[in-house]
Formats: structure tokens, sequence, C-alpha cells
């Protein structure tokens, strides 16, 4: 569908500087002076200095920043709800900074559509009414932007309500008429301005969830802004990591967790809960030995006595798991005479799928002694987790010696989260 | 107490600058007053060529739909009583007054509050205008009005016009910059233009504040009525002036109690208009 190389939005030495006298302000930034410096010596504050970064074409990348590191000031000048002071942002060849006013509405009409953090919906419109705002704006008649709008309400879950007023509405479903809003505009770049910051943590995960699968449905190219770490590690297939108005760094959530460009970032990592973002995959150990259903139980205790093991697991033949045997009940068995251990396997030892949150195994731990088998869609044994591997892979994710390819990224075949609020 | 400083002949710049301008363009503003007498003349004709009580019921089913039992109830009673004083004729005179002189003061004032609301400069000229028109006192309006509009009812609504004026000014910008800058932001967001953001997004939203200014159009108009009444303007305004002149309380008070029956029936009514939208 699209192609993840071509680059949709090149931001080249975008500065913005608030005052009267921007000029000076970056003369002194190019001396050398910082933010703090610059405001003292002139009064004027260093919104953005001399920022730099691609977009490409259908991502999801997030800008992520604290309050003040200017990541709201940066999404308001590529559509210059804010004027730049310096730099060029370049969308399929046009120059934003540069465009005349008229210009500058054409551009905001085909290329952004927005959604706010404070939702920003017109309280005198009903849903519908809101939904097709962009569509209105551009003079679609009236037939068909209604049927565009209703076609992105149902995208967003939101079928049946088009009649209903905003105040009607709870939050989460506030900002899917938003986000509803945003993708009715067809426009070829999503904006979203800390567009789940003001929901409850349980919608907040919903509507991630929701706008990861959309956007793997649709390869919309969005930017995505936020100030909480661990959302832009579970949604942005890139993180661009904003301090004072500069780039601190920029990478894929795993990259930035397991290589931090600097202290600041290494700081700011520290606080995430790894449990969260790392995957059974990632502490996963290739599983080293295991018997055939049907096999005897000489063979199993040879393998295990081998390998070191007090269990072991049964497969068949096409790898898919059966369960597990342990060391003492094949003993026995073998002293007994029996020809197969197919009667001592224990079918409910835990198992879990490759893409599980570590966070999700702790509970699994606490119910038995046993390891954890990892198991794909088909059943079929992928490797185990044990404890001490989950706690060495939280405990050191600095190291990066871990093939953990899924850390962070969207998940086509993530659970299906509960539609509507 | 001595003062040596000559006093300022600001009354005399005045004079002469109202003079010149009546001696200039009074023909104009008398040929305006020809058109607004017949404005005037019919609507009020037309309202009392209606029999009261058709005209009392038509008014009670619409304070029942608009505001309910109670209001309804209350104009049966009170436009009842009106007539039954004898004081329906002026009742209808007054009510033409107000009605016209709040139409005008409502045409002029809705394009001059978007202004001050869009133009930090206009508003910064507008205000101590405003401010001026509302504070001067209203009988000082009626000078001036006489030599152009002549003695009657369009003098007295010129000068109703002016004093009145200022809330709807107010309030038109009031609501339209009270509009969420978030709002704003989400349309301009969207590539609307100026046009488009005032007429989908600030006007609607602004409605019920511009409701609340034109209320207070239509009181200050109605408060003026009796004034009104120095320079021969026909209503209920004139019963209290002669009342006045003739030392009679009782019906002095009568004509007053039908100016604020009427007052708190388009108050009522007005207020419902702006209780609507959201």
């Amino acid at each position: 569908m699209s192609d993840t190389n071509s680059v949709k939005i090149q931001v080249r030495g975008l500065s913005k500087v608030f005052g009267h006298h921007p000029k000076k302000a970056l003369e002194l930034r190019d001396q050398g002076l910082d933010r703090a410096a610059i405001r003292e010596k002139t009064g004027q504050t260093l919104g953005l200095s001399n920022i730099e970064f691609d977009v490409r074409e259908g991502e999801l990348l997030v800008i992520m920043g604290l309050s003040g590191s200017g990541k709201s000031t940066l999404i308001r000048c590529l559509n210059r709800l804010i004027e730049p002071t310096e730099g060029q942002i370049i969308i399929d060849g046009e120059n934003i900074p540069e465009l005349d006013d008229k210009a500058l509405l054409q551009c905001r009409r085909r290329h952004f559509s927005m959604v706010f953090q404070n939702f920003a919906l017109f309280p005198h419109r009903t849903v519908l009414g809101n939904a097709e705002f962009g569509l209105e704006i551009r003079g679609v008649e009236k037939a068909e932007r209604q049927q565009r709008a209703i076609e992105a309400l149902k995208q967003v879950g939101l079928e049946g309500w088009e009649q209903a007023m905003p105040r009607q509405l709870s939050g989460g479903m506030l900002q899917r008429v938003g986000l509803a809003r945003a993708l009715a505009n067809d426009a070829s770049v999503l904006l979203m301005d800390e567009a789940f910051s003001a929901l409850d943590p349980l919608i907040r995960n919903d509507m991630q969830q929701e706008l990861l699968q959309l956007q793997h449905r649709m390869r919309k190219t969005t930017i995505f802004i936020t100030h909480d770490l661990d959302e832009a590690l579970s949604i942005g297939d890139r993180i661009i990591l904003l301090k004072d108005g500069e780039i601190v760094q920029i990478g894929t959530p795993e990259h930035i967790l397991t290589q931090p460009a600097n202290d600041y970032v290494r700081r700011f990592i520290e606080g995430v809960d790894m449990s969260r973002v790392l995957t059974a995959s990632s502490a996963m150990h290739p599983v080293r030995a295991t018997v055939r259903l049907g096999e005897g139980p000489r063979t199993a205790l040879h393998r295990m006595r081998e390998n070191g093991l007090d269990s072991i697991y049964v497969i068949d033949r096409d790898r898919r798991l059966m369960g597990i045997v342990e060391a003492e009940a094949v003993d026995r068995a073998a002293r007994q005479g029996q020809e197969s251990i197919d009667e001592l396997i224990v079918t409910d030892s835990p198992r879990t799928a490759p893409d599980e949150p570590l966070h999700n195994l702790f509970a699994m731990f606490q119910q038995r002694s046993y390891p954890i088998a990892v198991v794909d869609e088909a059943g079929c044994l992928q490797g185990v987790v044990v404890k001490g591997s989950v706690l060495a892979e939280l405990a050191e994710t600095s190291s990066s010696q871990q093939e953990s390819g899924s850390v962070g990224q969207p998940q086509p075949d993530a659970p299906q989260q509960g539609e509507k609020a | 107490m001595n003062f040596t400083i000559p006093s300022i002949p600001l009354g005399n710049w005045i004079e002469a600058g109202l003079d010149f301008l009546t001696g200039h363009y009074s023909n104009i503003t008398r040929g305006i007053s020809t058109v607004t007498q017949t404005g005037i003349s019919s609507l009020n004709d037309g309202l009392m060529w209606l029999p009261p009580w058709v005209l009392i019921i038509a008014i009670a089913l619409l304070s029942w739909r608009l505001a309910g039992v109670r209001l309804a109830m209350f104009s049966i009673l009170g436009l009842g009583l009106i007539w039954n004083l004898g004081l329906w004729d002026p009742m209808i005179e007054s009510f033409t007054l107000v009605v016209i002189a709040t139409f005008v003061a409502v045409i002029i004032a809705l394009p001059l509050g978007i202004l001050a609301a869009l133009s930090e400069r206009f508003y910064r000229i507008i205000m101590p205008v405003l401010d001026f028109m509302q504070t001067m006192p209203a009988f000082v309006y009626l000078i001036p009005a006489i030599p152009f509009f002549g003695i009657g009812s369009v003098s007295a609504i010129f000068a109703t016009v002016i004093f009145s004026m200022p809330p709807a000014i107010r309030f038109t910008t009031l609501g339209i910059r009270q509009v969420p800058v978030e709002l704003m932001e989400a349309a301009d967001a969207y590539g609307a233009t100026k046009s488009q953001k005032l007429v989908k997004l600030q006007l609607p939203l602004s409605l019920p504040t511009i409701m609340a200014g034109i209320n207070q159009t239509i009181m200050l108009a109605l408060s003026m009525v009796v004034i009104a009444a120095m320079i021969g303007a026909n209503g209920l305004g004139s019963e209290v002036w002669r009342a006045i002149q003739r030392l009679q309380p009782g019906a002095g008070f009568e004509a007053g109690i039908a100016v604020v029956i009427l007052a708190m029936l388009l108050d009522r009514l007005t207020q419902t208009l702006r209780g609507k939208p959201e």
C-alpha cells in the first residue's frame, strides 16, 4: 500500500522564538547560549531550536517531551497555527512557511487533520455536524460529506450516534468524534496533539489500541504528541524525544530503550515500567530438549539427565505443545516398565503468546514452579520463559543482546479491545 | 471662588457644528423622517385595526408556546388590564416605537459589534464612544433630534436608537470574543476562512449572548418611551407626561403600570428566545 521509505514531510532548521526580537535570540543561540540565558538577556523565549526530522509516509511518529519541551509548538508549526521563525517544512514539494494566506488554507485543507487534547468539538453541532466539518469547509457537497462523515463515525465505533450533541457524550466518545472529524477529512497527515491525555487510563488504553488498528488498516501518516513515555513506547513506530525545544533522540522505541542517547534519556526511561513494554519473546530462551508423543519413559529420562532438567515438554509431530512431564513421574513409570509417557502428561502447564507483556507473566509464576511455555497461534512451542530470565531481562534492558523484535511495535494481532464506552 | 480663566465655549462649538449639519443635511433627514413616519403610522394602524382581544389571544398563545402557561396567563391578565384602563392605543403606539427603535438599533449594532470583536483597533475606538452614548443623559439626544427630524415619533426613535444601541454592540462583541480559542484553533486547523469561522462558529456560539444584548436594548428602548413623550411622541409616555402636568397621580400610575406590564412581557418573551439555543 505505502512505501515506508518515501518521506512525507521534511523539517529542516526549524526554530521558533516567542517575542518581538527573534533575530537577536537566534544570534545568541548561534553563539552557543542556551534557552535560559537567552531569556535572561533578551526576554525572548526560544521555543524550538534547529529542529530537523523526516516524517515517513504511513508511519506513526510520536513526538514526546515533558511540558515546556516545545512539542505543542512543534506540531502547530507544521500547519502554521503558530508561525515558525525560521526553517523549512516541506510537504509534497511545498515549503509551508513560504505559503501565502490562500495557499496556506489550501494546504491545511489538503494535508492536515488535527485531533486536540481537549477535543475542541463544536458544542452547537451534532456529532455528524462535527465529523463533516472539515469537508464542509472545503465545500464538499452535502450528501457526499455526510456519507463520508457517517463512514468515519462507523470506523471509530460511533454508529448510531450521528444526531447526538457533544454534551451528551462521555470523554472517550468525544475524542472518537474528534478522531472521526479528522478521518472524514481524509487529509494526508493526521496530527494528534496529546489526543488521549485527557482520558482516564482504561479508556486511553482502548483508544491507543484502536488507533493502532486504524493506523494498521489505513496506513495514514500520523504525528502523535504526548508527554507520556509509556504511550509513546506502546504506539510509536518511531519516537522523537524533545527537551527544551531541541531534539534529544530520534529512534524506534526499542532503540531508545536500549541505546539512550544521553543521561537525560536514560533518566527518562528509568521510570518506564519495562514489564509493560517488553514481551515474552524478549525474555524467551530456546527449548533445549523435548520428547515426542509416544516416546518411552527411558528416552525422556535420558534427555532430562543430559540437559539437567527436572521436567520436559511433550510435543507432537508438528511441534505442537501437548504438555509437560516431571522427572519423578517418568522415573516411576520407567521402573514399572511402562511403554509410553502419554499418560503422565500434565496438560495445564502455563503457556503464553510471544507478544504477551512480561507484566502479565508474574501471576503465572506464582502458581506453579513450572517454566512458562511460549507458543504461537498454531500452538507450536517457540521457547520457554523462566522466572530468572524475566527478572534478568527487566534488570538489564540496556544490554541489547536479545532479539526482541516486537518490542513496542504495533502488533497486528494484539487482542481485540472492547468497542464503545 | 473667582475663576479668572474664561470658560471654554464648548456649547457654542457643538451648536455651530449642529447648525452646520442641519443647514446642509436636514433635507435628507427630513426625507428619512417622512419615510419613517409612514412606517410607524402603518404599523400603528395595522395593530390598532385588529380588535384588542384578537391581539391578546395571539400574544397569549405565543407566550404559551415560548415560555409556558404562566406567561400566557400573565399576558392575558396584563393586557386585559391595559385594555380595561383605556390605555390600549397608547400601549400600541409605545410598542411600535420600541419595535422600530430596537430593529434599527440591532441592524446597526450587529455589524459594529462583529467589527469590534474582530478588529482590536476598532474596538479601542468604539468602546469610549459607547460609554459616551450610554452615560450622556438621554434627554440631551432629544434636543438635536428635533431640528433633524422634527417634533414627534421619528425624533423619539432617533434618540431611542442612540441610547439603547450600546448593549447590543457590547454583547455582540463579548459573545464573539468569548468563543473558546481552542474551537477557533480547530477551525483554523481545518483551513476555515475568516467568514467561515464567523458564520459557522462565532455567530452561532455567541447567539445567546447577542440575544441577551438585544433584550437589554429592548428594555432601554422602553425606558426611553416616557422621556420621548417630551418631544411629542405619542404613547404611554405622553399619558404619564400629561398626568404629571395635571398633577393626577392616579392616571400617572395607571400609565406607569401599563409600561411595567409591557416591559415584563417583552423581557420574558425575549429571554426565552435567548434560552433556546444551548
